[in-house]
């Protein structure tokens, strides 16, 4: 492939690319820009981070799971490009250097573009900003005080890059969805590739050659959000970030599952298509979905379809979709606000659900009158709780009710046990969520999070 | 001075812009070949068949080794030879290496290392503790066992009794760059390692070894590590072999790191240990009798395991005294990855165990923890108030309490207690008592959430317990125009010892830190090194660089007094603030270094220091193993979900001893993230293996380190004020290992939390990870 973006505030021309290079094994061993490290090579750890600029402005990426065609067009920056020519640091480097933030070191040019971009971004939420950046040394405080002196300083003018003028499209990444559609069906056997949070892993883990590859982050029609009177229509390559956004008024609850989804760099990357179309059973958004009765609308040339968005997943790695046929956009009926999502992992951010409920329940005159409930790591795909949401319906809303709907729960769900829990927690948790998600309904604090020392 | 200022690490400028070098930055030749390992998939048999076709027609590969193809030693192990670097036939752990594939590039070397068919000759893996013991599979003969008094008669005679058991699972080092190393042949054979080590000399040895060569042809440098933590002492043994073997038959340079994946299923880990206890107490909560039995899951090799299990018993009795006690340790061999140094070397368990008992028998006597936790400390150093004794102590002959106040049960004593007055101070500034009462009445206000609280100390023993190891060089060199470079046989992991030890330097010489180079640490400069380890880094290394800087420094003020221009005696010359005052008079240090070398002064030195005062038989487990001991203690804060077990640290804050610091800055920064480290240890770090003894969680995104949201929101962490009764290095204390186990007061607030559900003991287990905890609550709330 062929493809041009600025490294560094400099022109790179790429003939011949292989598509799926990864940005961070081309820095280093193409470029010699070994200031970028890899920790984990799978997203997981931060140490890779760059700081890229496109249309929306600045965000930082992962470089281990990015492969060069998602830059074309755009301007990276490495942690050797965050300095001014002269030497000049960045405040965030001098407030590192100030505020012993770096021990080892190794974890340190990924934090620097991190807090670059979040600096640049005037953005303050370090927690959620940094969660991508994992350090074995500090403990954090020390990188956390020099993040907090570094907001005070001005950006820097020589971060900003001009972007390059918008390249030519080339034949496997379009630039709209039209172009996709047309190349996709002629093509289904191609790997589509969104945001390469799945796809990269595959790769850089998984060792496998992916051929033909279609990049789908130039179909700049498939990144629209449009509201409507009864709905919020989400183009499938959306990501993580941004839907989080959109979502904050609609639904704060699931807007607060999003900033724990993953990592500041992976939600920049992860798209909404990506998220459904890889139709694992412990992805995130499913089950929100599900409980929100979203529709998916999908496409294969010019035949668009739609469907109830639980009806997409068959089984365990089996999803209705045709070859050729690809996640167009995602609709969310507006409704008045009565979603809770409850993500339950090891660690708080950056993890892997080991359980994701989502409840949506609607009480009238104190009686259940509606419930949609749906799970994410109980089953073999995003399931609906259909028993319990029957043992709900038209019942009282009170602890009796709950109780009552105890053995329901074994009928929806058998859940495996793994690394991240066993099958009893799970079970157990399941209706404990419910427990919770009524507690909180009567005005209860029933999260940790947010519990002040 | 410069001892003692709170100065940057001197790398933080090469950090935050990226130019600081680790091994696989090292710019290297063209051609160069890079090595991956073929792993086994089975925990234990033998191989029957290695069809090896695929591998070697795989793109890129020019060479496979097996076993079979090295040319001398097959051995890593950096204990009894029992490692082999290439399995001969054998399988003890899945994710053992088989063969070497060597490739022209990492990529290419990693596909063709799983194009291998191998089939096995299955057995039933030992994989657990339980079936270690079931199968009487240990190392050593069996257990190891040391006692003092009577234990089980002090227990029964004892007005209660209890007992209780601990699991206490693994961790791993997650050091931020995984291992790699870099070998570059040269004249006659002989090798330039880098290595990310923190035991260049027993790289240098086993390479040596393995190309069957003197110590003298192989030489190793390690510039920095991109984190150690125990981890890159022996477990890098294997890829500067295997590099160096490959570069020996390819004449080509070797490069080896390993994939985050292939790092956690090869190399060896925290040592998980069951401990169980049984303890006699009366009603203030002094222990009057207990015993131990410790059992750690070794895994496949012993490496490390016997000094870390001792270690671990070496630190059973923690801040108490313990006067009746019996430990009993096994050592268990288990089909795992062999279980290797990480922060603490066994003293988190050992210590974790007493901390239980601590808090188990609180909870019995309903006391608040910190109150037994006291009545059990050692009395305070220099005759000061000693610990509350119980009438049933007292009863004992009076010459009995006295010749057993302050030993430890290995008999050595302690002389410098601090941790009444550091205990005091530390509930004074974090306000624990008003704290636990507020925390009580929250709690009984809130249904669903509930918080806990816990104080916990620490008392560690600095120095290796294998005595010979605590010996340090340095070389020093004084340019004519009063440059100074400096190396010492010390590795650069993250703690800023060079930093630490430049500082000696500088202030040996009176001059400015910009006067010193610290340079990479070489085998060709500093002979004969220990493993930057035990804490033991800045004290061994500073005080051999000080021993250097101070012969030359004698030298030239020999010379200087004789000089006809300040003739006066050398004890009355000084050297302050880059100058040198002789005779009335001053002189730049340059100048003095240019008039040395005019006339003919030697301006380079070696320097040497071994720990004195030490003596250890670890058979009886008897005599004084350490030099001194470093103190701390810890108030940490949680609140729980009793309806997930979620959990999380609101506020910690951290009073600790580093005697007098060398560098206040560098010290709070051990601190901090040894606490988070420890508290990581504890909470969210679970390793799982299946029952096929396939580890699970291999990579961040199963293994969950503490992230940025999991260090407490408050996070007040201050230094003792304190100087080392010991003549250490300016009288500073060891810091790296220390600050890790106050993380044990996380999860002694988590249990606090947990017993607030019911009437229980919550016996909570780690890591504390929100299903386990959840598990205790539901205990607590049913029993
Ligand atoms: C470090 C890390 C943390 C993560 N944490 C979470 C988490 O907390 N929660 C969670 O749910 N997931 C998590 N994930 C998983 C991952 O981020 C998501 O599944 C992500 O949404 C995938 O989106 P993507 O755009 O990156 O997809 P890609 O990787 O580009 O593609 C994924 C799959 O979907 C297909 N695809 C993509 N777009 C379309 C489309 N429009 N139509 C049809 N097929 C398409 C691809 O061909 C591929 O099969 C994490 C991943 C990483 C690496
Ligand atoms: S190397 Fe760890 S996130 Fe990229
Ligand atoms: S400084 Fe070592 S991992 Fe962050």
């Amino acid at each position: 492939m062929e493809i041009t973006f600025l490294l560094n505030g400099e022109t790179v021309a790429l003939t011949n690319v292989k598509p799926t290079t990864t940005l961070l094994d081309w820095l280093r061993e193409e470029r010699g820009l070994t200031g970028t490290k890899e920790g984990c090579n799978e997203g997981d750890c931060g140490a890779c981070s760059v700081v890229v600029q496109d249309v929306d402005g600045q965000k930082a990426l992962n470089s281990c799971i990015l492969f060069l065609p998602q830059l074309n067009g755009k301007a990276v920056r490495t942690v050797e490009g965050l300095s001014a020519q002269d030497g000049t640091l960045h405040p965030v480097q001098d407030a590192m250097i100030k505020h012993h933030g770096s021990q080892c070191g190794f974890c340190t040019p990924g934090f620097i573009a991190s807090m670059a971009s979040a600096h640049a971004n005037g953005a303050t939420d370090y927690d959620n900003q940094l969660a991508g950046n994992l350090c074995r040394c500090t403990g954090y405080a020390p990188i956390i005080r020099a993040a907090e002196e570094a907001s005070a300083e001005p950006v820097p003018d020589w971060i900003k890059d001009e972007l390059p003028p918008s390249p030519e499209a080339t034949s496997m990444q379009p630039v709209s969805s039209d172009a996709l559609a047309r190349l996709y069906a002629k093509m289904p056997e191609a790997t589509l590739v969104a945001g390469a949070t799945d796809v990269g892993l595959w790769v850089t883990k998984s060792l496998r050659d992916l051929k033909p590859v279609i990049f789908l982050n130039r179909c700049a029609d498939l990144t629209e959000v449009e509201i409507t009177e009864d709905a919020i229509n989400i183009g499938a390559m959306v990501n993580m970030n941004t839907l989080r956004e959109v979502l904050t008024p609609y639904f704060p609850s699931y807007a607060e599952m999003l900033r724990r989804y993953a990592s500041t760099q992976v939600r920049n990357a992860a798209t909404l298509g990506g998220n459904i179309a890889n139709g694992s059973p412990i992805g995130d958004n499913p089950p929100a979905l599900i409980a929100l009765n979203a529709t998916l609308n999908l496409r294969l040339g010019d035949r668009r379809r739609s469907l109830p968005i639980e009806d997409f997943f068959i089984a365990y790695g089996k999803q209705d979709r045709l070859d050729g046929e690809f996640v167009e956009s995602i609709s969310i009926p507006k409704q008045p606000d009565r979603l809770k999502v409850y993500k339950i992992s090891k660690r708080f951010d950056q993890d892997i659900s080991a359980v994701l409920g989502a409840f949506n329940i609607t009480v009238e005159d104190g009686k259940i009158a509606a419930a949609r409930i749906a799970f994410g790591g109980m089953a073999a795909t995003p399931k609906r709780a259909r028993h319990v949401e029957d043992a709900l319906i038209g019942k009282a809303w009170n602890e009796e009710t709950i109780a009552n709907a105890w053995k329901a729960w074994e009928q929806d769900f058998t859940p495996m046990s793994d690394m991240r829990a066993s099958a009893d927690y799970r079970l157990e948790i399941a209706r404990n969520l419910l427990t919770r998600y009524y507690l909180e309904d009567l005005g209860a604090q029933t999260s940790v999070l947010e519990v002040q020392p | 001075m410069s001892v003692s200022a709170p100065l940057p690490h001197d790398s933080a400028h090469l950090h935050v812009t990226g130019q600081a070098r680790y091994v696989d930055d090292i710019p290297t030749p063209k051609g160069t070949l890079h090595l991956a390992f073929g792993l086994s998939t089975i925990a234990r048999g033998t191989i029957e068949d290695m069809d090896l076709t695929a591998v070697r027609a795989a793109t890129g590969v020019r060479l496979v080794l097996t076993a079979s193809d090295l040319p001398f030693e097959n051995d890593v192990s950096p204990s009894i030879h029992d490692e082999p670097l290439l399995s001969e036939g054998e399988v003890h752990y899945l994710g053992q290496p088989l063969f070497i594939v060597i490739a022209d590039s990492h990529m290419n070397a990693r596909k063709a290392a799983r194009l291998a068919q191998v089939t096995y000759v299955e057995k039933t893996p030992i994989l657990t503790i339980d079936e270690a013991m079931a199968a009487g599979s240990h190392f050593e003969d069996g257990p190891r066992i040391w006692a003092r008094g009577t234990a089980d008669d002090a227990i029964q005679n004892a007005p209660h009794q209890l007992n209780g058991s601990i699991d206490m699972g693994g961790q791993e080092h997650f050091y931020l760059e995984g291992q790699a190393a870099l070998a570059q042949p040269q004249d006659n054979g002989d090798m330039l390692v880098q290595s990310s080590t923190q035991h260049p000399t027993e790289i240098q040895h086993k390479v040596a070894h393995a190309l069957g060569m003197p110590m003298h042809a192989v030489r190793v440098e390690t510039r920095r590590m991109g984190g150690g933590f125990g981890g890159k002492e022996s477990q890098g043994n294997a890829l500067a072999v295997a590099c160096s073997v490959a570069a020996l038959i390819t004449g080509q340079t070797c490069k080896m790191r390993y994939d985050r994946d292939d790092d956690m299923i090869i190399t060896g880990k925290r040592h998980d240990f069951r401990i169980d206890y049984t303890v006699g107490y009366d009603a203030s909560g002094r222990v009057q009798g207990i015993t131990f039995l410790q059992l750690a899951r070794c895994g496949w090799a012993q490496d490390l395991s016997l000094p870390v299990a001792d270690r671990a018993m070496l630190h059973s009795d923690n801040a108490y005294l313990l006067e009746h006690i019996r430990i009993e340790s096994h050592r268990l061999k288990t089909n795992t990855q062999s279980a290797t140094a990480y922060r603490g070397f066994g003293g988190p368990q050992g210590m974790l165990g007493i901390e239980r008992v601590m808090d188990h028998v609180a909870h019995a006597l309903q006391m608040d923890p910190l109150e037994v936790r006291r009545a059990n400390f050692y009395a305070e150093a220099d005759g000061g108030p000693s610990a509350p004794q119980s009438p049933a102590a007292q009863a004992s002959p009076p010459e009995g309490i006295l010749v057993r106040k302050n030993i430890t049960p290995y008999g050595q004593p302690v002389t410098d207690f601090v941790l009444h007055d550091l205990v005091d101070q530390l509930c004074e500034s974090s306000d624990y008592a008003a704290r636990r009462e507020a925390i009580a009445t929250w709690n009984a206000a809130n249904p669903v959430l509930k918080k806990g609280i816990a104080l916990t100390p620490v008392k560690f023993g600095i120095s290796f317990t294998l005595t010979h190891l605590n010996q340090a060089g340095a070389l020093v060199h004084v340019y004519q125009d009063g440059s100074i470079q400096l190396n010492h046989g010390g590795t650069e992991m993250g703690q800023g010892l060079n930093q630490k030890v430049a500082q000696v330097a500088a202030s040996r010489f009176g001059v400015a830190m910009s006067a010193v180079k610290i340079t990479a640490t070489d085998t060709g400069k500093v002979p004969n090194t220990s493993a930057t380890a035990a804490s033991s880094g800045s004290d061994l290394n500073g005080m051999a660089v000080k021993n250097a800087c101070d012969l030359i420094r004698a030298r030239m003020a020999d010379f200087i007094g004789s000089h006809p221009d300040y003739a006066c005696a050398p004890e009355t010359i000084t050297f302050k603030g880059g100058l040198v005052y002789a005779g009335g008079q001053e002189l730049t240090f340059a100048d003095a270094a240019k008039l040395c070398y005019e006339n003919r002064i030697s301006l380079s030195a070696t320097g040497f220091y071994k720990t004195p005062s030490l003596e250890w038989d670890r058979i009886k487990g008897h005599g004084r193993p350490f030099y001194y001991f470093a103190y701390g203690a810890a108030v940490t804060e949680v609140v729980i979900d009793t309806l997930t077990g979620e959990n999380r640290i609101l506020r910690c804050d951290i009073l600790h001893d580093a005697g007098s610091s060398l560098n206040p800055a560098l010290d709070i920064g051990q601190v901090e993230g040894g606490y988070v480290q420890g508290a990581g240890w504890l909470t969210t770090e679970e390793l799982v293996w299946d029952d096929k003894g396939a580890l699970r969680t291999h990579a961040p995104s199963t293994y969950k380190i503490p992230a940025c949201s999991d260090r407490p929101d408050i996070f007040n962490v201050a230094l003792y004020k304190n100087t080392n009764a010991e003549d250490t290095i300016y009288r500073s204390k060891a810091v790296g290992e220390p600050p890790f186990m106050l993380g044990i007061s996380a999860l002694m607030a988590l249990s606090d939390a947990v017993a607030s559900c019911g009437a229980a003991y919550p016996n909570l287990d780690a890591p504390a990870t929100a299903e386990r905890v959840y598990h205790a609550v539901q205990s607590v709330q049913n029993d």
